[in-house]
């Protein structure tokens, strides 16, 4: 019994010591997300969806402080996704006041820390939040966004020359989408004859992703409002 | 041969019918870009309905969709169907107009060979299809692109979204144009080998019509029996073969490939059987018109 | 001078109707050439083979000593031609009309000498408005102006005088004259109305039902010996008997009603007038024609010489 309590003591200890609490954590992350006022970016985008054939888009991403978040593709049109505005990370937080945060440990491989956010606002859009944070740096690595009605998002961020401001170098988004379809009437087809490689089974994977692939932040510079429209 | 064109063309462009087609075109063209000038959102919305969920749509965005291009693609895909006809009326007017107002007669006792004098009229029936076309191509898609500005390009197909850069549109619209002039000179030479056969205007003109229509909805019918037997020679199969050129290339990615056309192939295929059919339509009619005697 | 037209057993059917059996007759250089025929007799359908409308079945024909099939481009350029009424293009003016056709015979001719062409046919005036404002007779005269617009040697005019008035039909006669008395051309005029063709005509042609019956020169045809006398004569029987009587029932061709026709020699009308008088049959009118105009309206239609003659007066 003693030998138990000794060991129990010592565990609480060394997780005392290496580890930080789940609240910490985040409020590390917040932190350094707190530091960025607003931000333009330039990059480049790519649509991965099933059933659009998209070129890449030179696009400018536009961020204040709270939650304002513009993706433009000035020279061209982009379909751009519903809850892209999540790759604004603040958004996580910024979606509920206060939420349950449950330590979902160590994911293995990566080494990144699982917590997952419930809002306690009933009302709130999101459902859950999954983060998996780099400890070290204080930036999170990958994201699930559980929403009430567009589903789940995935976002997986590569950091680098931005990352003691916790801003990405490359985002993925991944969301749903709906099945496609239009009636031929609209849309005067033709058929020339090319297999259509989705098959049926394909299109039932109604995952669309975006990539983000940034090559330029300019961080609290000042964003005038009026380019969120 | 030069000087015998200049003649069929300056009969053609001094008949007051041939301008009804080049105002028919105006009109059906300036129609649809008032409409979509000030309803152009409710057909947005349509092509758009599907995909509202999932992404961003604003009003602003809607009118960078509804550009010059997409503006174009719209009225080609609405008038390249009504143009059979603009091109029957000349075409199958060719040989039966002069047989019926007695001028055949009058011009084939003059020193000018049958075959030089179907050639020249045919051409003359071409050059016609292809100064509508340039017209039409003035209207809606210069028109278009001055009134409605240029972007990228999106074309709505049934299954799925294509969309390319706005510099890699105009070469397509120029390919298409291109295809289409092909494609009604088919239709010119069918009128143009009835017109030999007919001693007025009419019956060549309303024969091709008839033709044209029942092909095409042969064509557009999705019946099995016909898939593989008769559809791949109907010419009216290949004719809406243009639309191909705003079909792209995708990578892995599903990124679209700058400057690709989806299935070039089947458009060379489609392109070269309506030249068997020209050759074919034109043959016939020279060697008809060879050994007919002529008695209007 | 040689032969111009050498048409040789020319056969032309449409299915069961033979519209030229074989015909041969030929035109020679200078010749103004009658062609004479009913409606349907097979005129058009001739000329149209000479100007390669209508392929025969058998035959040939040669002009300018050419065959017709082998040298079409350059007999044609020498020939100019109206069949049937010229019908032009209407929402062309004349001059536009008479420049195409030009063109289309590979002449070059000056913009001057359109207007002198169309000044001869008497539509200088009128040379730049369309012809579907021409009346009927303009049309004609603006047709055989574009037939010879390009000077040809050899002139095919089907019907020239179709659809004229009588000054109209005057014009044409003195141009056709003009054309080949002053300007040697040799000329082919058909026409159904034999007045019309022996007053221009130094040869002529009647065909009926596609097949020849007389071709010749005009003066051995109107033999004066073939003159035809005809006498009205008061009702009775009388009449008639005291001719019969006479020594003028020889030539007694046909009598019916109250008139007597008499085959005689031109020269002779005279003295039979005379003896007719003498012999008090109540003479009331008399009429004198050629033979030959009986013969081509019997021949071509059956016609008896009281039914044509009867509204004919001297």
């Amino acid at each position: 019994m003693k030998k138990i309590m000794v060991l129990l003591l010592i565990l609480v200890s060394i997780k005392g010591i290496n580890a930080q609490t789940a609240e910490e954590l985040i409020n590390r992350v917040r932190m350094k997300l707190d530091k960025v006022n607003d931000y333009e970016a330039k990059g480049k985008m790519r649509t991965n969806v099933i059933f659009i054939k998209a070129p890449v888009a030179n696009v400018k991403v536009y961020f204040k402080k709270p939650n304002k978040l513009r993706i433009n593709n000035e020279n061209g049109i982009s379909f751009i996704p519903k809850g892209s505005v999540n790759i604004n990370l603040n958004n996580i937080f910024f979606n509920s006041a206060a939420f349950t945060i449950i330590d979902g440990g160590k994911e293995t491989g990566s080494g990144n820390r699982i917590l997952k956010l419930l809002p306690e606002d009933e009302a709130a859009g999101v459902v859950l939040s999954t983060l998996y944070i780099d400890e070290k740096n204080a930036v999170i690595r990958k994201a699930k966004i559980t929403t009430k009605e567009s589903g789940t998002y995935e976002l997986e961020m590569t950091y680098g020359r931005y990352i003691s401001y916790g801003l990405a170098d490359k985002f993925i988004f991944s969301f749903n989408t709906k099945e496609y379809k239009l009636p031929k009437g609209i849309t005067f087809d033709y058929d020339d004859g090319t297999k259509k490689e989705n098959s049926s089974d394909q299109l039932k994977n109604k995952k669309g992703r975006v990539e983000l692939i940034y090559s330029e932040y300019k961080i609290n510079k000042g964003v005038p409002d009026a380019v969120f429209g | 041969m030069l000087k015998l064109l200049r003649i069929e063309l300056f009969k053609i462009f001094k008949r007051p019918r041939t301008y009804i087609a080049f105002g028919a075109i105006a009109a059906i063209v300036i129609l649809i870009q008032v409409a979509l000038k000030y309803d152009g959102k409710s057909y947005v919305d349509l092509l758009l309905n599907n995909l509202s969920d999932s992404f961003e749509l604003s009003d602003e965005y809607k009118n960078k969709l509804l550009n010059g291009y997409l503006i174009c693609f719209v009225i080609l895909n609405t008038l390249l169907i009504q143009m059979p006809l603009l091109v029957a009326l000349i075409a199958g007017d060719s040989i039966a107009g002069e047989a019926n107002m007695g001028t055949l007669r009058l011009s084939m006792s003059r020193p000018v060979s049958r075959t030089q004098y179907m050639t020249v009229k045919f051409l003359a029936s071409v050059i016609y299809t292809l100064a509508l076309l340039v017209w039409m191509a003035m209207l809606a898609l210069f028109g278009s692109m001055l009134i409605f500005g240029t972007n990228d390009m999106v074309v709505f197909r049934s299954d799925g979204i294509e969309q390319m850069r706005h510099f890699d549109v105009l070469w397509r619209y120029f390919a298409a144009f291109g295809y289409a002039a092909v494609a009604l000179t088919t239709v010119a030479a069918l009128a143009f080998l009835l017109s030999v056969f007919a001693e007025n205007s009419i019956g060549p003109i309303i024969a091709t019509m008839s033709i044209v229509i029942v092909f095409t909805i042969l064509s557009e019918m999705n019946i099995p029996l016909y898939d593989n037997t008769i559809k791949p020679y109907l010419f009216t199969s290949h004719m809406v073969a243009w639309k191909g050129f705003f079909y792209v290339k995708a990578d892995a990615m599903g990124t679209t490939i700058n400057g690709s056309i989806e299935n070039l192939p089947a458009i060379l295929k489609s392109l070269s059987i309506l030249f068997i059919y020209i050759i074919i339509f034109f043959g016939t009619a020279v060697c008809v018109f060879r050994k007919k005697d002529i008695l209007t | 001078m040689g032969d111009v037209i050498k048409v040789s057993n020319l056969t032309k059917n449409f299915g069961k109707i033979k519209a030229v059996t074989e015909l041969s007759f030929n035109v020679r250089q200078g010749q103004v050439y009658g062609f004479l025929g009913q409606n349907g007799a097979g005129k058009s359908t001739t000329m149209r083979m000479l100007l390669t409308l209508i392929r025969p079945d058998s035959g040939d024909i040669e002009i300018f000593g050419q065959n017709l099939n082998r040298h079409r481009k350059s007999i044609l350029r020498n020939t100019g031609a109206i069949i049937e009424k010229p019908d032009l293009y209407k929402y062309l003016s004349g001059i536009e009309n008479l420049r195409l056709f030009a063109t289309m015979s590979g002449a070059r001719v000056s913009e001057k000498k359109l207007m002198e062409q169309l000044e001869q046919v008497g539509l200088a005036e009128r040379a730049h408005s369309k012809v579907k404002t021409y009346s009927q007779g303009m049309k004609q005269r603006l047709g055989i102006a574009t037939a010879l617009v390009h000077d040809p040697d050899l002139v095919i005019l089907d019907e020239p005088t179709n659809g004229l008035d009588p000054q109209g039909i005057a014009d044409i006669r003195k141009l056709i004259l003009h054309l080949g008395r002053e300007k040697n051309k040799t000329l082919l005029i058909s026409s159904h109305l034999l007045s019309e063709v022996e007053q221009v005509a130094d040869a002529m042609l009647i065909i009926d039902k596609g097949k020849k019956l007389v071709e010749g020169k005009v003066e051995d045809l109107f033999d004066p010996s073939e003159t035809i006398l005809e006498l009205r004569i008061e009702e009775g029987l009388t009449g008639l008997e005291k001719i019969k009587n006479s020594s003028l029932d020889a030539m007694i061709q046909e009598s019916r009603n109250n008139s007597i026709f008499l085959k005689v020699h031109q020269k002779d009308v005279k003295e039979i007038l005379e003896t007719v008088l003498k012999m008090d049959i109540g003479l009331i009118s008399f009429n004198t024609k050629h033979s030959l105009e009986d013969y081509f309206l019997k021949l071509t239609s059956g016609y008896s010489y009281a039914e044509t003659s009867s509204n004919r007066t001297f």
